[in-house]
């Protein structure tokens, strides 16, 4: 199956209930994929006149109690903006997808990893954080899903999942036979009719400068929260690491290749992947510059997870950064010989 | 003695914000008294609006959401699509529906979404001070257009009834007013047909409401109420522009 359509189908599995959504490539097998299923399941399936219509029919659904998603790709992110700091200002839950390609602008279709920041750091207007998985497999990618829906309900918030037009659109076996339905949590805030209970408002407006100020800091508690609780990485050949090359998503995928390559000729790579980049594992790789000096970044974008790897590390090890902006997948070898090139200048410096 | 007057259950027990004159409140009270008379108040679900309505979960005892400026219809129809059974409607304000959420309210309109909108068409933008409108008239004076709207610059006011009444997804549309007594009454009786619309689930519904804004019409309540008769009705005319049978 293709990543997009093997989404749809976890989606599915995990009690997806509405999906919303308007074409961009190359998400436009999760949007298709839906339109055949969510009828199937009895579920709620719109083509929206726009991403921005799309994301507040996610609000609407998600405030009636549903579990809903909307998937797009970088431009069509920004105009969701609006409607996720609505969601995250409301706390209601709900799974956004985006698979990222090259930008700013129109930019074009391939694959990219330059919505970092947007992804990361809120990404529309006021104080507030989604949490952003990023799987780096189709297979992940499945796993990844109802985990999304799972976080989105608990924290009340929404979720992220960050994809790029490749992990989209390639195809790789993939099983769903570990999805388990997400947890319940209770949904005493929904508005269903104020049927044998008080009426109940959701809203975001508040107008006392003090009741404001309580509740971002209440955002920012449940913020914090999740840093503790819920960050997720994994590490690939750091035991014995003299060097750790820091990737996420499809970008690790390639630096994996890279790795295995490198350790043929005895060059001591091992990798830290962050799977969620907001929170982001910063304390993996706090505990790692104890014992390695030199981090290498690889990036489809000139550099925005790096930000990340330097406030991680406070001052200490060495940074080495390679990125590709504008679409442009670079293949295992060209890694292979960047990283090496870094690993031998990081070796003559360390000499001197 | 027997009472004849009194707070509707749909409403709570609070004052309202709105500018003395203002036909918000007549609107929110009309909303309430349809709600309980048709016994839909623990049925209804409102979407409130960015602009002077936005306070409307203040007033209103049902379960209320807010939605960003222009987005009511889009969140309405997410609403709808997983609660069919419920009561949903949005509330808007001129520049919510004609401006910026144009393409919610136009789409909404053209899936038919068993929504009904309470479109309130005061010709300005009220809570932002009073500055130009898709529905300002020719020649009004607004913050944006202190030399009267120039429609060779600024266009044409939209009427939003006539637009909407041509898409198949219509099933009610009517302009009202709230100006005076006679009117009041008839604005009511449209809400609680919008809403009948959309309970027989013959498509989407909307009820259009002249709607006097003496504050940033620099008029008194008096003049306000007849400028709607004198001057504002003849671009925007009252009465029943579509209605399919169902
Ligand atoms: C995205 C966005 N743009 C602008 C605003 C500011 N704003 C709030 S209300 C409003 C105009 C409301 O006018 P209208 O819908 O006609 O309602 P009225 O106040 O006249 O009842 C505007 C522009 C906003 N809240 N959000
Ligand atoms: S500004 Fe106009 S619309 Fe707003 S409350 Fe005052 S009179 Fe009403």
């Amino acid at each position: 199956m293709n990543g997009n359509a093997a989404l749809g189908e976890a989606a599915v599995l995990a009690g997806c209930a509405c999906y919303f959504g308007y074409p961009i490539t190359p998400q436009n097998e999760l949007t298709e994929y839906m339109a055949k299923r969510m009828p199937e399941t009895g579920g709620v399936f719109i083509q929206s006149e726009s991403e921005i219509a799309a994301i507040n029919m996610v609000l609407g659904a998600s405030v009636a109690g549903a579990r809903a998603m909307t998937s797009s790709s970088s431009p069509g992110m920004s105009l969701k903006q609006e409607g996720i700091s609505y969601l995250a200002a409301d706390e209601l839950p709900a799974v956004v997808v985006n698979m990222v390609r090259g930008g700013p602008g129109m930019g074009n279709i391939s694959p990219a990893q330059s919505d970092y920041m947007q992804a990361t750091r809120g990404g529309g207007h006021g104080d507030y954080k989604t949490i952003v998985l990023a799987p780096g497999s189709v297979q992940e990618l499945t796993e990844i899903v109802p985990l999304a829906f799972e976080l989105a309900d608990e924290y009340r918030n929404p979720v992220v999942i960050l994809g790029d037009g490749m992990l989209g659109q390639m195809m790789e076996p993939v099983s769903f036979d570990n999805i388990k339905p997400p947890k319940v949590y209770p949904k005493d805030y929904i508005l269903t009719g104020a049927h044998g209970r008080p009426s109940r408002m959701v809203r975001s407006l508040l107008f006392d400068t003090k009741e404001e100020e309580e509740h971002n800091w209440k955002l920012f508690r449940k913020y914090q929260r999740i840093e503790q609780n819920e960050v997720r990485y994994e590490t690939f050949m750091m035991e014995d690491a003299d060097m750790a090359a820091i990737a996420y998503g499809i970008g690790a995928r390639i630096v994996r290749g890279a790795i295995k390559r490198l350790r043929q000729e005895n060059l001591k790579i091992g990798m830290i992947r962050p799977i969620t980049l907001w929170p982001f594992p910063a304390k993996i790789i706090q505990e790692t510059v104890k014992k390695v000096s030199d981090f290498f970044v690889f990036e489809m974008s000139t550099g925005q997870m790096v930000e990340d790897v330097k406030l991680s590390l406070e001052g200490k090890g060495h940074i080495h950064f390679y990125g590709r902006p504008g679409g442009v997948i670079p293949t295992p070898i060209e890694l292979y010989r960047i990283i090496s090139r870094h690993y031998y200048q990081a070796r003559r410096r360390k000499k001197q | 003695m027997k009472q004849v007057y009194s707070r509707p259950k749909s409403l709570k027990e609070a004052h309202f914000h709105y500018c003395p004159g203002c036909g918000h409140g007549i609107i929110n009270r009309l909303i309430a008294e349809v709600i309980d008379e048709m016994g839909l108040r623990e049925k209804a679900i409102c979407v409130a609006p960015a602009g002077c309505g936005m306070l409307i979960y203040n007033y209103f005892d049902m379960d209320t959401l807010e939605s960003a400026h222009g987005r009511g219809a889009a969140v309405a129809t997410g609403i709808k699509r997983v609660r069919p059974d419920n009561l949903v409607f949005s509330y808007q304000g001129d520049g919510d529906l004609a401006a910026i959420g144009t393409a919610e309210g136009f789409h909404a309109a053209n899936r038919g979404e068993l929504i009904t909108v309470i479109f309130v068409n005061n010709g300005v933008y009220g809570m932002t001070g009073g500055q130009m409108a898709p529905t300002t008239l020719s020649k009004q004076v607004t913050t944006t257009t202190p030399y009267g709207r120039d429609t060779v610059l600024a266009g044409h006011p939209v009427r939003i009834c006539e637009v909407f009444a041509v898409l198949d997804g219509t099933s009610y549309l009517e302009r009202v007013a709230v100006n005076k007594p006679a009117a009041i009454i008839k604005a009511k009786k449209a809400i609680a047909k919008a809403f009948q619309h959309q309970l027989d689930k013959t498509g989407f519904s909307l009820v259009e409401i002249l709607s006097p804004c003496p504050t940033n019409w620099k008029m008194n309540s008096v003049e306000a109420c007849k400028w709607i008769d004198e001057v504002m009705s003849k671009k925007f005319p009252i009465g029943l522009v579509k209605e399919v049978k169902c």
